[in-house]
């Protein structure tokens, strides 16, 4: 456990945290890295998350799909990205990108699909096209749902964008990486920690908007909202 | 879902996976039990230059009428050299300089025969070097050849004179290293910063030195790449890099027989020798025992 | 190609890995969802706190946990509880959720058949619960198998090893090959636990 207290006062240490290629630095790119990756693949997987969910059209594709995505190593994609896109960030964006993509399309169609038939052929019969049954019916009564895909994907990409100090972009895997090649136990027990308060303070933030939501009026106000992967 | 008896079976349904774990354990590389009896364990580090050569050492000793146990691909010197101190493993091809540094980081040992010497004393109760190869496979700082020629570079000192931000690629622990960041400044004057790549100067690094990411990167100088890419290996006057002579590190308990065959092995083992081995490795991409064997054959050592 | 025995070999390694650890999370996740289930007030600390786990990177864990279980870095065992603590993130939820999601009446009938509490888990509950369980089981092998290569930068053989030796030689099939037999493998794998879902819960084919 002495390794625990070590990391702590090596966190703890103001030299840790400022200056150029410090841990405060790390910690923005690696907040930035999650951010951009989770917004591509939110581009990429809510439309076609929400058209399925809506049509009920290309539902089985998209569980096998994701089921074969998600077993794509990270790492191994990281590395084919790299050797083909050079060093720098868009290999581990790429990989992230693929990562985060499975779990908002879970959410999306999971929401679509989760509320009430009954409301939504209501919603039909009060006379609204598709894009209004899409819009003011299912998207607003699936949110929890489909924000929960998205708590997920950040959750996963938040623990996984370490990798790409492996193919000389920054992040919190700086430190990682730089401890565990020369076995610098506070550094790398201090860098994951880090990591993790990040990734559990981000996923306080989703439950925080997932409970605002849940008040909302118009909004689903669904019992337990954590279920949502 | 078919069990019945509840009796205790939750407990049993724990138990079962962790025996199956203890079972899987079981080849445990700091178990001393479970290996063969006689067997003489090579091991190698994570990089295939070095597996090669603990391929040879290994073949070798087969043909030597040895049984051999392959231990290969063992990350870095951290994880490996409690392994070899406890005797899990008998030999090891090690590299000089980085070896004396890793065990002894005060030695003030420079030239290749000093730091023989010295590894010799700071080898841990057990362990003892052979004696070294020929070719060495040294971290050394290489730029490109218009690089070189549009500065007038030939040894690491005309960097200080060069007046551009310099960036250099290497794994991240160069930060740390006496021939990092630090010592280049300290010793030759020159300001450079990291970018770090975990490939080990491999095809990452190259590419970001040929793509202008980076003006100088940190490559083995064993690397083909360097002969391929018309690279420029900048000379390194005042020693920040030690000789990184290729030399086996093995378990006392071995016979004068057994070290007598590897050091053959590595008496073989030339510059030019290492270089050709790698260059199969990484153009052909061939195996290991495909290319340790061939080049055996072709030394007579078969 | 030359290499299918060498790959083969990295196969074998890569399922001595995986295997254990994912039977392993899914047996544990199972009392740990029931304790979950029947004491109301340790259920958002279990649930919590294993889901906390997923947050933990990879990587780190696995040099990390060696300091904490007394193993070392390269030992099968510190790779196989690394996996399992991940298995265990995805599996103690869903195994709470497909336990608690057993209809409360049925339950009281079992009850009312003379089941004892841990009788009425083993012949009633678990049976119920077994299709969701099932689910939340080819979540974990799927991930957990291709979660295995990682442990290749500590120098741990599996199909991961052919992602760090191809990134240094620069060998694009080798890493190419790693990935599509680490997904064959899931795949393969999932499948194998769904006719195995079939032959055991033959109520469950709709």
């Amino acid at each position: 456990m002495n390794h625990l207290s070590a990391a702590v006062d090596w966190l703890l240490d103001a030299q840790t945290w400022t200056g150029p290629g410090q841990l405060g630095a790390r910690a923005t790119e690696h907040l930035g890295y999650t951010a951009v990756a989770v917004l591509i693949a939110a581009v990429i997987a809510l439309p076609a998350g929400l058209a399925i969910g809506h049509t009920g059209r290309g539902r089985a594709a998209a569980v096998l799909s994701s089921g074969a995505v998600r077993a794509l190593p990270t790492l191994g994609l990281l590395t084919l990205a790299a050797l083909a896109a050079g060093v720098g960030l868009v290999a581990p964006l790429i990989a992230l990108v693929v990562l985060a993509v499975p779990s908002i399309l879970a959410g999306a169609y999971a929401g679509v699909e989760s509320v009430d038939r009954a409301t939504v052929d209501a919603a039909r019969a009060q006379g609204m096209n598709a894009w209004q049954v899409l819009w003011r019916v299912e998207v607003p009564l699936g949110l929890p749902i489909v924000i929960g895909g998205l708590r997920l994907a950040v959750l996963q990409v938040t623990a996984t964008a370490t990798l790409a100090a492996y193919v000389g972009a920054g992040g919190l895997g700086r430190p990682l990486f730089l401890g565990l090649r020369t076995y610098d136990y506070p550094m790398m027990l201090g860098a994951s920690l880090v990591v993790i308060l990040l990734a559990i303070l981000l996923d306080a933030c989703f439950e925080v908007v997932q409970r605002l939501l849940s008040y909302a009026p118009g909004l689903a106000r669904t019992g337990r909202l954590r279920e949502a992967r | 879902m078919t069990i019945r008896k509840p009796t205790h079976a939750l407990l049993a349904a724990a138990a079962v996976p962790l025996l199956a774990l203890t079972a899987c354990g079981s080849d445990d590389p700091l178990g001393p039990a479970d290996t063969d009896e006689g067997a003489i364990i090579v091991g190698s580090q994570l990089y295939y230059s070095n597996t090669i050569i603990a391929e040879a050492y290994a073949q070798r000793l087969e043909a030597g009428g040895y049984e051999v146990q392959r231990e290969f691909e063992i990350g870095q010197r951290e994880v490996y050299m409690p392994e070899l101190e406890q005797g899990a493993i008998d030999v090891f091809p090690e590299y000089s300089g980085n070896l004396l540094q890793y065990l002894d980081p005060e030695s003030e040992a420079s030239s290749a025969d000093e730091i023989q010497q010295a590894l010799a004393e700071a080898l841990p109760e057990g362990l003892v070097p052979l004696a070294p190869a020929e070719a060495t496979d040294q971290d050394s700082y290489v730029v490109t050849s218009e690089f070189a020629q549009e500065h007038d570079l030939r040894s690491v000192e005309d960097l200080a004179g060069v007046d551009e931000d310099l960036r250099i690629a290497a794994n991240s622990e160069f930060e740390t290293r006496p021939y990092g960041p630090g010592g280049l400044r300290e010793v030759y004057g020159v300001e450079v910063t990291l970018l770090p790549v975990e490939d080990s100067g491999g095809p990452l690094t190259l590419r970001a030195l040929l793509d202008g990411d980076v003006q100088i990167a940190d490559i083995y100088s064993a690397d083909p790449a360097i002969e391929a890419n018309d690279l420029v290996v900048l000379e390194d006057p005042q020693h920040l890099v030690l000789p990184q002579n290729v030399v086996p590190v093995v378990s006392e308990d071995l016979s004068d027989d057994v070290a007598a065959l590897i050091e053959e092995v590595n008496a073989a083992l030339t510059q030019e020798q290492l270089l050709a081995l790698n260059a199969r490795s990484v153009e052909e991409q061939a195996a290991p025992e495909t290319i340790a064997g061939d080049w055996l054959a072709e030394q007579g050592l078969a | 190609m030359a290499n299918a025995g060498h790959i083969l070999g990295l196969t074998g390694a890569h399922l001595q890995l995986s295997l254990p650890a994912i039977a392993a999370a899914f047996l544990l996740s199972l009392p740990l969802a029931r304790l979950a289930n029947r004491l109301r007030p340790a259920r958002a600390l279990i649930l919590g706190g294993t889901g906390l786990l997923y947050a933990v990177p990879s990587l780190p864990l696995f040099i990390v946990l060696p300091v904490l279980i007394g193993t070392g870095v390269r030992d099968t065992l510190n790779v196989i509880v690394a996996l399992t603590l991940f298995g265990l993130a995805l599996m103690v939820r869903s195994a709470a959720d497909a336990l608690d999601a057993v209809d409360e009446d049925t339950r009281l009938a079992a009850t009312a058949l003379g089941h004892s509490s841990r009788g009425r888990f083993w012949t009633v509950e678990l049976p119920l619960a077994g299709p969701a369980l099932l689910a939340g089981l080819r979540v974990v092998s799927v991930s957990t198998i291709s979660l295995v290569s990682v442990s290749a930068v500590l120098g741990v053989q599996s199909l991961g090893s052919l992602f760090t030796d191809g990134f240094q030689r620069g060998i694009v099939a080798a890493v190419a090959a790693g990935i599509a037999m680490t997904v064959l493998l899931a795949l393969l794998l999932d499948l194998l636990l769904v006719l195995l879902g079939r032959l055991l819960m033959p109520w469950s084919r709709r």
